[in-house]
């Protein structure tokens, strides 16, 4: 497969892409998405991390916050592992005692949104076609330097991806991703 | 009323009905042991924190209640991780409490500072850091739950010295309440309709029998399915004694080190049906070519068992009792061509019996020729355990180490009752003997307690003699002592062509009889097949105090039947007085 985030240089992040000869996009459906209901506790995070790490399975990414009801919080866990052993976390990760309830989401079966904050170049010459560019995703743009701007962009994490693509020719500085959290489908009656 | 951390600690337990604790005071600790002096829970001191670990072990196994061991912060509680993980792995319901340096201090690397909760994590079901003495009530409570109920296992309480010396109240702390820990008690019904549908038309069933029957004190439903089905039975090395060796259709153990019939029966079984056990690499072998043409209906409590190793074609998750129970009943209501039918079986039967006939566990009983060699000695160590069999009550608990005494002591000793069998099995932690058999002692003060144990495993933690002798806690030890760290020396000497590397211990040295004179025990050494019988004989009549037993061995016995690591359960290896026979 295709290299995703790799460090280049000074600890700048390359944007993830597909494998060669591959759609845009496909190396992501071999990603599962975990979201775990769990109390909101000390040490809650390092027990889910723990099963992932015992096992040599990278996080791709996570994103943890508190959910509706305050005595819990939601993480939700990106990796790129095979279905079976993955079978095998999710069971064990059931048997945590401060984990609530476990989803496994196939990307095709959930809503996914993920927040991006990118600083990019942006001299005269470029300034105005960065933020034409923002503006055409829907991208904000929230500070303003004297060749740099800072942009805010809330979508899918295949719109990010995409958007990365567009900015990366002007000049990546700085990118901060939330990593994605994830809802079910909801279900529609025809 | 209000009291101290320590003291809503100590009250806790004993809410819990706790009756002994094993410990060993520290800095941390020195608050929590005021309270034991005016506590009804009886503290015993061990001379190592892994002592007090094993032996709550041991006190658990025998009487099925959680074990208690109360450590000091540091290297008290990092001595305790190694019992944790034992626990873990042999599912034994475990409360360790921990010292902590003050909250105030976590965190600065402090005297005796460790971080314990991180450290076990991975070795415990669930494990707490106490952040306020008001907590104690329902931490404890909650500790306990956690401890015993679902697949029963370890858990840690750490216990910051400040929180020890904090003022509190204490209160009921009521049900808990843990929306995250719900273990499975019922089983489904129509799992356990497919189950029975399975177990009724199998030609070649075997009940493949682990420690959660155990631990579900499920002894009684099994041994009913049994009459109902006329299933023959293996029982795993944590599950001897679930079904007693002397019933006709127990074959005894599976495994590496298993029975030929045992081993066998699992690979031709046409419907395998796992109650409490986890396909453990020991049992399966090569797992692709374990049971190749068997069915398998896999019960635990544990849903994270499930096809964990093998995928079952049908999954029961639930306590062992209640779905046996369902299973019986579900069977025994059946009419007609439904019907179980134990006659049926009568081919399959006749077939098992027929490889016992063949493949009995044998050992070379002739004293070697020239008995004087080196590690040479006509006393065989199989002997030693059908001769402690013979010479001792018929609910005597047994102990084990872990290595070559280990397995003879399973396959040549006769179980016939539960928690009569405390062993390592999972950790495979050597020096667990001697602890254990102390806390099973405690546990069960009517019952005899021996362990046979290895001479390498007896150094590791004999110290707890030390222990027992001080708190009259009279355990019987039998050294199997060969003078070689023995099952080491076995691989050595089938797959390393005999190239002897760092296992060599030595009969003398130390002098066993005279370390355990000196731990306030009788110490006895055996040297010829003679002197067995009246040594066993001997040690029985003492009750006032230990018993150390060194019985030299010969050196040069290997653990037969074994399955080589990594091999097909089919290329059993059995004794080479029947090697014949597999042609």
């Amino acid at each position: 497969m295709s290299a995703r985030r790799e460090p280049v240089g000074t600890g700048r992040v390359v944007p993830m892409r597909a494998a060669a000869g591959e759609p845009h996009g496909a190396a992501r459906l071999r990603h599962h998405v975990v979201t775990l209901l769990v109390e909101n506790k000390a040490g809650v995070l390092v027990r889910v991390a723990g099963l992932f790490a015992r096992r040599g399975f990278n996080i791709f990414s996570l994103a943890v916050a508190p959910t509706h009801d305050p005595r819990f919080s939601r993480i939700s866990i990106v990796v790129d592992v095979e279905s079976a052993p993955l079978e095998q976390v999710v069971d064990q990760l059931d048997k945590l005692v401060n984990v609530v309830e476990i989803t496994e989401l196939h990307p095709l079966e959930a809503r996914e949104a993920e927040l991006l904050l990118l600083t990019v170049s942006a001299d005269a010459v470029s300034r105005s076609q960065v933020i034409q560019l923002a503006e055409v995703f829907g991208a904000r743009v929230v500070d303003v330097g004297t060749d740099a701007l800072t942009v805010r962009f809330a979508s899918s994490p295949e719109e990010i991806d995409d958007f990365e693509e567009v900015m990366r020719p002007y000049g990546i500085r700085e990118l901060q991703r939330t990593g994605r959290i994830a809802l079910p489908k909801l279900v529609r009656e025809d | 009323m209000e009291l101290t951390g320590a003291q809503s600690l100590i009250k806790s337990l004993e809410q819990q009905g706790v009756e002994v604790m094993f410990g060993l005071p520290g800095g941390a600790t020195l608050p929590v042991y005021d309270p034991i002096i005016d506590s009804s829970i009886r503290h015993v001191l061990v001379r190592h924190e892994q002592g007090a670990g094993h032996a709550a072990e041991g006190y658990a196994q025998v009487t099925g209640r959680p074990g208690v061991a109360l450590v000091t912060s540091g290297p008290g509680a990092t001595n305790v991780v190694t019992p944790l993980a034992n626990a873990y792995m042999d599912s034994t319901p475990l409360v360790v409490v921990t010292g902590q340096v003050s909250r105030a201090a976590i965190g600065t690397d402090a005297f005796q500072e460790v971080d314990i909760t991180g450290i076990t994590a991975g070795v415990t079901k669930h494990n707490w850091l106490v952040t306020d003495a008001s907590d104690i009530p329902r931490v404890v409570a909650e500790a306990f739950h956690i401890a015993t109920t679902g697949r029963p296992g370890p858990v840690l309480v750490d216990f910051p010295k400040d929180v020890a010396n904090q003022r509190t109240t204490w209160s009921d702390p009521g049900p808990v309440d843990l929306p995250g820990y719900s273990p499975p008690v019922d089983p489904d019904p129509q799992a356990i309709a497919a189950a029975a549908d399975l177990l009724v038309r199998a030609e070649r069933p075997v009940l493949y029998v682990g420690g959660g029957v155990v631990k579900a004190s499920a002894s009684a439903a099994l041994a009913a399915l049994v009459e109902v089905t006329g299933a023959p039975v293996v029982t795993t090395l944590m599950a001897r004694g679930a079904f007693p060796d002397s019933h006709p259709l127990c074959l005894g153990m599976p495994g590496m080190h298993g029975n030929y019939t045992a081993v066998t029966a699992m690979q031709r079984a046409d419907v395998l049906v796992a109650l409490g056990s986890r396909f453990d690499d020991r049992v399966t072998g090569k797992v692709d070519a374990f049971a190749p043409g068997a069915k398998v209906v896999h019960v635990d409590v544990d849903r994270a068992e499930i096809g964990k190793v093998r995928r079952p074609d049908v999954a029961v998750v639930a306590d062992c009792r209640a779905a046996i129970e369902a299973l019986v009943a579900a069977i025994a209501s059946r009419s007609g061509d439904d019907a179980a039918d134990p006659s049926r079986l009568a081919p399959w039967v006749a077939q098992l019996d027929e490889w016992r006939a063949r493949f009995p566990l044998v050992y070379d009983a002739d004293a070697p020729s020239g008995a004087s060699g080196a590690g040479r000695s006509a006393v065989k160590p199989q002997f030693v355990i059908e001769q402690l069999r013979a010479a001792t009550p018929a609910d005597t608990i047994l102990v084990s180490g872990v290595g070559q005494h280990q397995m003879w002591a399973s396959q040549h000793w006769t179980f016939d009752q539960p928690r009569t069998w405390v062993n390592s099995g999972g950790l495979g932690t050597m020096g667990f003997a001697v602890p254990a058999a102390i806390g099973a002692k405690v546990g069960r003060p009517d019952r005899t307690v021996w362990a046979v144990d290895g001479d390498g495993c007896f150094q590791m933690t004999a110290q707890e003699l030390v222990t027992a002798s001080a708190e009259q806690i009279p355990v019987k030890i039998a050294i199997l002592n060969n003078a070689y760290l023995g099952m080491v020396r076995q691989w050595q000497h089938m797959f390393y062509e005999e190239r002897y590397s760092e296992v060599y211990l030595s009969p003398d040295l130390p002098d066993y009889v005279l370390w355990a004179e000196s731990m306030g025990c009788v110490g006895l050494r055996v040297h010829s097949p003679e002197e067995v019988l009246p040594a066993i004989e001997k040690a029985n009549e003492i009750d006032d105090r230990p018993v150390v037993v060194d019985f030299r061995t010969d050196s040069m016995e290997q653990v037969y039947p074994m399955v080589p690591s990594g091999a097909s359960n089919d290329d059993i290896v059995v004794h080479p007085s029947q090697q014949g026979e597999l042609r």
